[in-house]
């Protein structure tokens, strides 16, 4: 049986000196670190026997090898300059995982946190000992295991109370070392009727082969508002395994857009937890092609009455490329008058694209709405000839086809300027995949 | 209009086509010179649809007999693109839906597809923009539907009216109008047909296919053919039209029937 810990290069002699990070470190952390790393030598990787990785096959992963970087790669503003986004107020920036304080801005408004770990530990220990590691799952999740178990800096926003942050927070994740392992994490924290943009962005600088395992934890306390978005764009030979739990407070509104378009292998977990009368929309689009695989799971579990949640899950699949959807809405016992509606659309570009969808309702409930669907299609042939009877070349018809389904989930990121240069990416990557 | 020193644009000789295996066109003849509007008649199923969307070169239809020559050139040698590009405009009966996709980012994308083909200028978007909005004002069209995708949640009679401008955009030297009068009311149709009208000209020409003569007496035929079973049975002037309205088709049929028994 494999273990996490074979595909890490002297594990323990990496683990032991972070453990012995800041003093502060220790003594929040230490405990939580501890139960990750002993839950890694007991729990196996998982394997297509598992009933949530049946689809998704790591074995490419546990193959190679792969180490943490010890030391910082000196990036400069010019380097990094095309990820930027300019209507982000602040931003983080993490390279192979560690923090890299010259190509960051930190909030410095009073009250909103946006910092790293330890800074953020000097105002808000209480906060971050409440949440952190409190709402992923560790027991049966090996990457989040590995991911906590490495935990030695985080991402950590606090919107206060009742206050509007202007602008997006985004987090900038960058790989850049071949075979490194990062465990970027992210925290947080929305308060009592406050509202953010988070931005969480994962790039590579180079097509190297490296792991990624994230994990982000969001809280929305009563009446706050998140817009969260995720984009995926690591190097086409990358490994990212993310994990990411968001506990949505009474009469919150929680808005997730997801995009996966980079890694051979990316596999997404997300699970939300809706309180009273909480509202969510999670949406995502995998525009893979050659032979990617994209694996996204989520879980929306409705645990009081008068919950809403909306998902729409987009698949387009070039090459021989492999796309798996497993969409579990949980309506239980109390979540009456859920309402609730998931729908999964895969378009195939090639004979040999593949998916597999899985949308799946658990309702105990008796007083509720929910509506789900998947389907699997190519695209309209008449939809192409329209376009080539009108002068348009069968590829440039295809191409603006493909792009205008993808760019149903695009068009829903309510940050302009990402929004825009996502759709050009989706554009590009679409050209000449049939 | 006939002219004198006119050119031929269409010629199409015994053309026969299956769909599904199953013979709809059987041996047709016609020809269309530049300048000229004709519009072709006749009662459901004769087969007028699918010698428009042969035409255009529609996958679905297997051409098994015949030939057509476009503007001198061998038409089905010419994918569906080429065909347009080389001048060939099929306005839709039934034009298709596209969410996704601006109508403003798909006719731009058209028009300088079409542009590039005939060695002239492309616009950039602000420049199209200016010059599409002028071309709509022809036809009476909002500019908010360059915003929205592409005849999405258009009303029948606004898909229409997106047809002809992209036929106004295009400039065809043949346009083929399949059934654009159909659900159109008295005032879209009498907008419609005057850009057509404004569209036409000596160079080119427009082929009509229509069930009702009411949109003849805007856009007036040179010709007026009727078509059963598959074939042209016969060709007058714009008052045959008026004459199929009053009687039906049936008289044409046993005429042609008789004259057939005859050879």
């Amino acid at each position: 049986m494999n273990s996490v810990t074979s595909i890490l290069r002297s594990p323990a002699g990496y683990l032991e000196p972070l453990m012995t990070g800041s003093p502060q470190l220790r003594s929040s952390l230490y405990k939580l670190r501890a139960e990750a790393a002993s839950l890694l030598n007991v729990l196996p990787l998982p394997t297509p026997r598992d009933e949530e990785w049946r689809f998704t096959n790591i074995s490419a992963l546990t193959k190679l090898s792969f180490s943490p970087a010890l030391n910082a790669n000196p990036l400069k503003g010019d380097d990094i300059a095309q990820f930027y986004i300019k209507e982000a107020t602040t931003r983080l920036v993490f390279v192979d995982g560690i923090y890299a304080p010259q190509l960051s801005s930190p909030s410095s408004n009073s009250g909103v946190v946006v910092s790293n770990l330890p800074m953020a530990l000097a105002t808000h220990t209480a906060t971050i000992e409440e949440h952190l590691g409190r709402h992923i799952a560790l027991p049966d999740n090996v990457f989040a295991a590995l991911n906590t178990a490495f935990m030695h800096d985080a991402a950590v926003i606090v919107a206060p109370r009742n206050m509007v942050v202007e602008g997006s927070v985004h987090l900038l994740f960058i790989a850049t070392q071949k075979e490194s392992v990062s465990a970027p994490r992210c925290l947080l924290v929305a308060e009592s009727g406050s509202s953010v943009t988070l931005i969480e962005d994962y790039v590579s600088l180079q097509d190297a082969t490296h792991l990624v395992n994230p994990v982000t934890e969001v809280a929305l306390a009563d009446h706050a508002h998140v817009n969260h978005i995720r984009v995926q764009r690591d190097s086409q030979h990358a490994f990212h395994i993310a994990n990411c739990a968001v506990s949505v407070g009474q009469s919150s509104n929680y808005q997730s857009v997801s995009i996966a378009m980079g890694a051979q292998i990316s596999r997404y977990n997300l699970n939300v937890l809706m309180a009273e009368g909480a509202q969510c929309a999670v949406d995502g689009l995998a525009l893979i092609a050659d032979s990617q695989l994209a694996d996204t799971h989520t879980c929306i579990d409705h645990t009081k009455a008068q919950g809403v949640s909306r998902q729409l899950h987009k698949c387009v699949i070039g090459g021989n490329a492999h796309a798996v959807f497993n969409g579990k809405i949980m309506v239980r016992q109390g979540a009456q008058r859920t309402d609730s509606a998931q729908s999964n659309r895969n378009l195939l570009l090639t004979d040999k694209a593949h998916v597999d969808t899985k949308p799946q309702l658990e309702i105990v409930a008796d007083d509720v709405k929910c509506a789900h669907g998947a389907t699997i299609g190519q695209l309209d042939s008449e939809e192409v000839f329209y376009l080539k009877s009108r002068g348009l070349s069968d590829s440039v018809a295809c191409n603006l086809l493909t792009y205008a389904f993808a760019a149903e989930v695009i068009d829903r990121i309510p940050v302009a300027s990402l929004k825009h240069q996502l759709q050009q990416s989706a554009f590009e990557q679409t050209r000449g995949q049939r | 209009m006939i002219y004198q020193d006119s050119k031929t644009i269409l010629e199409v000789r015994g053309l026969s086509a299956t769909v599904n295996g199953i013979e709809i066109l059987k041996g047709l003849d016609f020809t269309v010179k530049s300048g000229e509007v004709h519009a072709i008649m006749g009662p459901n199923g004769s087969g007028k649809s699918t010698f428009a969307k042969v035409l255009a070169g529609h996958m679905a239809y297997e051409v098994t007999a015949g030939s057509v020559l476009f503007e001198g050139k061998n038409l089905f040698e010419l994918a569906p693109e080429e065909r347009a590009r080389a001048g060939m405009f099929l306005a839709f009966q039934y034009p298709i839906e596209i969410p996704g996709v601006a109508n403003s980012q798909f006719l731009r994308l058209t028009y300088n597809t079409v542009q590039a083909q005939r060695g002239k200028e492309e616009l950039d978007p602000l420049e199209f923009d200016d010059f599409v909005r002028e071309t709509m004002k022809i036809l009476e069209m909002s500019p908010d539907f360059l915003d929205r995708s592409v005849n999405e949640g258009f009303s029948g009679g606004e898909k229409k009216r997106n047809e002809i401008l992209q036929m106004a955009l295009l400039e065809p030297r043949l346009a083929i109008l399949d059934e654009t009068d159909s659900g159109l009311d008295i005032d879209a149709l009498r907008i419609v047909s005057e850009g057509v009208n404004q569209l036409a000209n000596k160079d080119n020409a427009i082929v009509l296919v229509t069930h009702y003569q009411r949109l003849l007496n805007y856009i007036v035929p040179d010709f007026v053919h009727v078509m059963d079973g598959g074939r042209i049975i016969k060709t007058g002037d714009k008052a045959l039209a008026v004459e199929l309205e009053t009687h039906g088709y049936d008289w044409v049929s046993a005429e042609y029937n008789a004259r057939m028994a005859a050879l």
